[in-house]
């Protein structure tokens, strides 16, 4: 895939749940490879149904979403399954790590649901684990780190299968400030690695510092479509593709 | 609504699957249990209370009616000692065939037929299990026996070639006298046209006396009778002692199989009940702290979740037991015909017993989580019952992890061992219906191979009497009766063949494979008081041969297999040799085997035809077997033979292995109580895997984010219980296996014989292997729901679920 060809791709998409007003009305948007897109807006705006959608945890009422070149709207469950696992990466507002899996074998779960070689994954996690700075934490579980360690773990094992876009939800949401000024310098190291990134947030300065591209949903809709980068540092990294 | 009303109203509404669970669970352990139950009270001497409920008849007076009439007959009710009598009754010994016109089945048994209008009456009240009693002329009743119906069918037509004008009868129903009077009923008026033209029917009356608890009192009643009426007239009587020791000794047979079995279901119930309620109000604990923080008292948390717990729990006591006893029916009807009893009913206080029980084990296995839940700090309860607690079961997941296998199997792998008294309890769930399942496969193969053994005393395909047919009917024999005191020697005692000539035709009969003869003869052992039925077996009865406990059979001249009780009588063992008495002759016989046999109270003796003629007796078979040659076609073989046998006078009939409706009682019993215990293990599985998945529902959603795809989710949970399934598997093998070889001896211990080690040794390594993963199966069946539950669930809604 080129560097400026779409990741996302979701064309007049409506979402409804039951009898509700839309949470995604008349949705189009396109995130070409290589961009950050913040996601804003408040509350009920729709931002976690897009989240959904694109990850492919949802479908759409109407419309169409395709991802890395996936019609995502009209898999099955094994299907979408198999599309995150092999082009997601998702990192959450409270991590969503595995209480009972040491730091590398929660790295290593989405490697191995691939099925990937034994060895080889290993070595991954293990590099993964050395760039994000929690490499001592290996063998440790995850109630013992800290906030933004635990989203660092969250972030490798999202870049496990070195994934075509990066969904991030509110992924300062849970930190202290330190831990959310580590997370935003993180996605913006990647980003700059080339890493498509998608965050959902309120955190303005995360969206400030990380995104390349800025939307704001109110109602279902995007009312704001800001392109520009604000900020980051680029650096030599093993994690990008 | 009081706002504990309202909390116990939400928590059964809310959580609906496990309020279904609970229904379920408590239905099918209060079923299992009234069905265990009652089939375990049946088992308490089912003899007396049909005996009691039919007004048994204590005895069966047998009167010749060339020498009483009626009327005289009929005074012998006032008879000093007897409280209520029912009859005379006309009867008549007649040999039927079953069908007319092209289709009809010969060679049946002759039957004892009573004239008899009412099946009620003061004594015999008879049972009626199918069609009507007798309306009129044109119609018969048959007995039920211990082995189902003699033969044929309501609607049958049995038809008596013998008699003149061929008269045939329409069955038109099956009844069951617990006294066994008769053979069949017919109407009064039904006799004349069953009787030989010139021959006076015998009467049968039936009493019931003051005094009847041993033979003594019966020999009394007896001598009474005999006194009440001309000299001779009563040719024969039968005591209910007779009747009731065998009923007593095929009961004691049965129970501890049923007493196992009923055991095991009441405590798989009482298991999978203490682990349905538990956890479910462990699985509330947070809810608990939620309610503790809105300000409930631990009292009232205690009550809103036994109140939670008891309202399901309630609900499917209530199913339980209308499912339990609707399901008994068939069930307790089977135990009858094992019994040979009326059909029994379950006991109305196990009706009202089962379900206090099981409320109160609800109310006890909620009280406990609830009220400890109760007393935990709010904080701690809130805490507590999401997540495993972390540290649990880390070595496991990390030598799962090593595994080669896929990541959703060595996660599912690990799974047991963060939350282990969860499962241990499925273990035992597990475990226990393995042990069910091997139990009742061991029992069924044995009850087949003893069965098997047992028919052996009628080896062969083919029997050939060498007497003539029965005599038929005024001729006053009673036959298989005990004769009466001043009985007439019985007169028109059928003559017997010339057994030579019989053995003859049949070894000359194309077709025949083997025969051996078989003669029936009451001699005396040295030291063994009164005498001892001996079968005398004459040819080459090594294909046809009792099944042997140990040594080996008759081969040879003097030699004799034995049962275990004339072992124990004799103070004998195999090898050694005992003194057979004749006719002022002895000769000294040597036990070469000890054999299968209930014959004579386990006392019957086989021996060769030698050791008769040792001691002067001649052996002249009452019969004859024979096994016919592959591809042979009985029904022409008959035919043939029979026309071959015709001069000699005697008749050959099928001879069929008596392939019970006992058996197929039992092995329905089997099955019946091993579903309803693997459907109850198969419960326990599906509520814990239940609890498991909604607990974690949120780490589910999680790898569902990440990519495990649905399959991988169902193999995760599956195999969360498949390795617990599998090892409960292996436990319960060697349990049941253990249980089996108690119960089974034991029951031979009650019918008064040894097992041979040929139907004690069933498990096989193919049947065991199978058995072995029974465990899984029972585990894979009760996870496969709730893991399609799992891997169905909204990734979205499972990560928003806290």
């Amino acid at each position: 895939m080129s560097s400026t060809a779409n990741v996302i791709d979701i064309r007049e998409v409506r979402k409804t749940y039951d009898e509700g007003p839309a949470a995604l009305d008349g949705l189009s948007l396109t995130v070409r490879a290589g961009e950050a897109l913040a996601v804003l807006g408040p509350s009920g705006s729709g931002k976690s149904t897009l989240l959904n959608l694109v990850a492919g945890l949802d479908r759409p009422t109407e419309g169409s979403v395709t991802v890395d070149g996936v019609r995502v709207d009209g898999l099955s469950e094994t299907g979408s399954a198999r599309f995150r696992r092999e082009r997601i990466g998702m990192v959450f507002q409270f991590f969503n790590l595995l209480d009972d899996l040491t730091v590398t074998d929660n790295v290593l779960l989405p490697s191995q649901l691939v099925g990937a070689g034994r060895a080889q994954a290993r070595a991954r996690a293990a590099e993964l684990l050395d760039h994000l700075g929690i490499a001592r934490h290996a063998r440790a579980y995850p109630g013992r780190l800290s906030g933004g360690e635990r989203q660092r773990v969250a972030v490798a094992r999202a870049l496990m299968n070195r994934p075509a876009l990066l969904l991030a939800d509110e992924p300062t949401g849970a930190l202290d400030t330190a831990s959310g000024a580590e997370v935003r310098r993180l996605l913006t190291e990647l980003n700059a690695d080339g890493q498509t990134i998608l965050l959902v947030t309120h955190d303005l300065a995360l969206a400030e510092a990380c995104a390349t591209r800025t939307i704001e949903l109110v109602d279902g809709r995007i009312v704001r479509d800001v392109s520009g980068h604000l900020g980051g540092t680029a650096g030599g990294s093993v994690v990008a593709r | 609504m009081s706002a504990l009303g309202k909390v116990v109203r939400a928590g059964v509404g809310r959580r609906r699957v496990q309020t279904v669970v609970m229904v379920l669970t408590t239905m099918m352990a209060v079923t299992a249990s009234i069905m265990a139950g009652g089939l375990v009270v049946a088992s308490q001497a089912p003899f007396d209370h049909a005996f009691a409920r039919q007004h048994g008849a204590h005895l069966t007076g047998r009167f010749d009616g060339g020498r009483a009439t009626a009327a005289q007959v009929a005074a012998t009710a006032h008879t000093a000692g007897v409280t209520a009598a029912a009859g005379p009754f006309a009867v008549v010994t007649a040999s039927p065939q079953l069908g007319s016109g092209h289709v009809v089945m010969n060679g049946l048994p002759p039957l004892t037929i009573a004239g008899r209008a009412e099946r009620g009456g003061p004594v015999d009240a008879v049972t009626l299990e199918k069609g009507h009693w007798v309306t009129g002329t044109g119609q018969i009743v048959l007995a039920a026996t211990d082995n189902g119906p003699r033969f044929g069918g309501v609607g049958q037509t049995l038809s008596f070639p013998a008699l003149p004008g061929s008269p045939s009868l329409t069955i038109v129903g099956i009844a069951r006298s617990v006294s066994r009077t008769a053979d069949a009923w017919v109407a009064p008026a039904e006799i004349a046209a069953l009787t030989k033209p010139g021959a006076a029917p015998a009467y049968e009356m039936l009493y019931r006396f003051a005094q009847a608890r041993s033979s003594a009192d019966l020999g009394r009643g007896k001598d009474a009778l005999a006194a009440a009426v001309p000299p001779g007239a009563l040719s024969g009587t039968v005591s209910y002692l007779a009747t009731k020791h065998t009923a007593d000794q095929e009961t004691a047979t049965f129970v501890p199989f049923i007493v196992a079995f009923g055991v095991l279901g009441l405590v798989m119930s009482v298991l999978i009940i203490g682990i349905v309620v538990s956890g479910a109000v462990s699985a509330g604990t947070r809810r608990i702290g939620v309610l503790k923080s809105l300000g409930l008292t631990p009292g009232q948390v205690g009550r809103a979740y036994v109140g939670q717990a008891l309202i399901p729990a309630s609900v499917g006591t209530v199913l339980g037991v209308v499912l339990g006893n609707i399901a008994s029916v068939p069930l307790l009807a089977q135990a009858s015909d094992a019994y040979g009893t009326a059909s029994l009913t379950v006991a109305w206080w196990l009706d009202l017993a089962v379900p206090a029980g099981v409320l109160a084990l609800v109310v006890a296995s909620a009280l406990a989580p609830a009220l400890r839940a109760a007393r935990l700090r709010t904080v701690q309860a809130l805490a507590i019952g999401r997540t495993p607690q972390v540290g649990r079961g880390r070595f496991a997941a990390r030598a799962a992890a090593r595994l080669p296998l896929s990541r959703a199997v060595t996660l599912g792998l690990a799974g047991p061992f963060a939350r282990p008294a969860r499962s241990a309890t499925i273990w035992a769930a597990v475990a226990f219906g393995a042990v069910g399942v091997t139990f009742a496969f061991g029992l069924g193969s044995s009850l087949s191979a003893i069965q098997d053994g047992l028919n052996q005393d009628s080896p062969g395909q083919v029997t050939v009497n060498t007497f003539a047919p029965p005599p038929g009917p005024g001729d006053g024999t009673g036959a298989g009766m005990e004769a009466g005191p001043g009985a007439a020697p019985q007169p028109g005692r059928p003559a017997q063949a010339d057994t030579a000539a019989v053995a003859r035709a049949v070894a000359a009969q194309p077709g025949t494979a083997g025969s051996f003869g078989t003669m029936q003869k009451e001699l005396a052992f040295a030291g063994v008081p009164g005498a001892v039925s001996v079968t005398a077996y004459q040819g080459d009865s090594s294909w046809g041969g009792l099944q042997m406990v140990s040594g080996h059979w008759l081969d040879g001249p003097r030699q004799i297999v034995v049962g275990r009780r004339f072992l124990e009588a004799t103070g004998k063992h195999v090898g050694d040799s005992v003194t057979l008495e004749g006719d002022g002759r002895s000769a000294a016989v040597r036990i070469v085997g000890e054999a299968l046999t209930v014959g004579d109270s386990g006392m019957e003796v086989a021996a060769d035809a030698g050791a008769l003629t040792a001691v002067g007796v001649a052996v002249r078979p009452d019969s004859f077997a024979v096994e016919l040659a592959p591809g042979t076609d009985r029904g022409d073989y008959l035919r043939a033979l029979n026309s071959a046998l015709q001069p000699l006078g005697v008749e050959a009939f099928a001879q069929d292995s008596e392939l019970s409706a006992t058996v197929i009682a039992m092995d329905t019993m089997i099955a019946m109580l091993t579903v309803m215990l693997v459907a109850v293990a198969g419960l326990g599985v599906l509520n814990t895997v239940v609890l498991d998945t909604r607990e974690r529902v949120h780490d589910l959603g999680v790898m569902k984010a990440l990519g495990m795809a649905p399959r991988q989710t169902v193999a995760m949970v599956v195999t969360s219980v498949a390795g617990i399934g599998a090892v409960a598997g292996l436990a319960g093998v060697p349990l049941g296996v253990a249980l089996h070889g108690y119960v089974i001896p034991a029951m031979g211990n009650a019918a008064g014989t040894h097992i041979p080690p040929v139907d004690l040794h069933v498990y096989h390594p193919l049947p065991v292997l199978l058995l072995a993963l029974s465990g899984l199966v029972i585990a894979v069946a009760g996870a496969l729901l709730p893991a399609m539950w799992a891997a169905r669930t909204s990734t979205a809604v499972s990560l928003r679920t806290e």
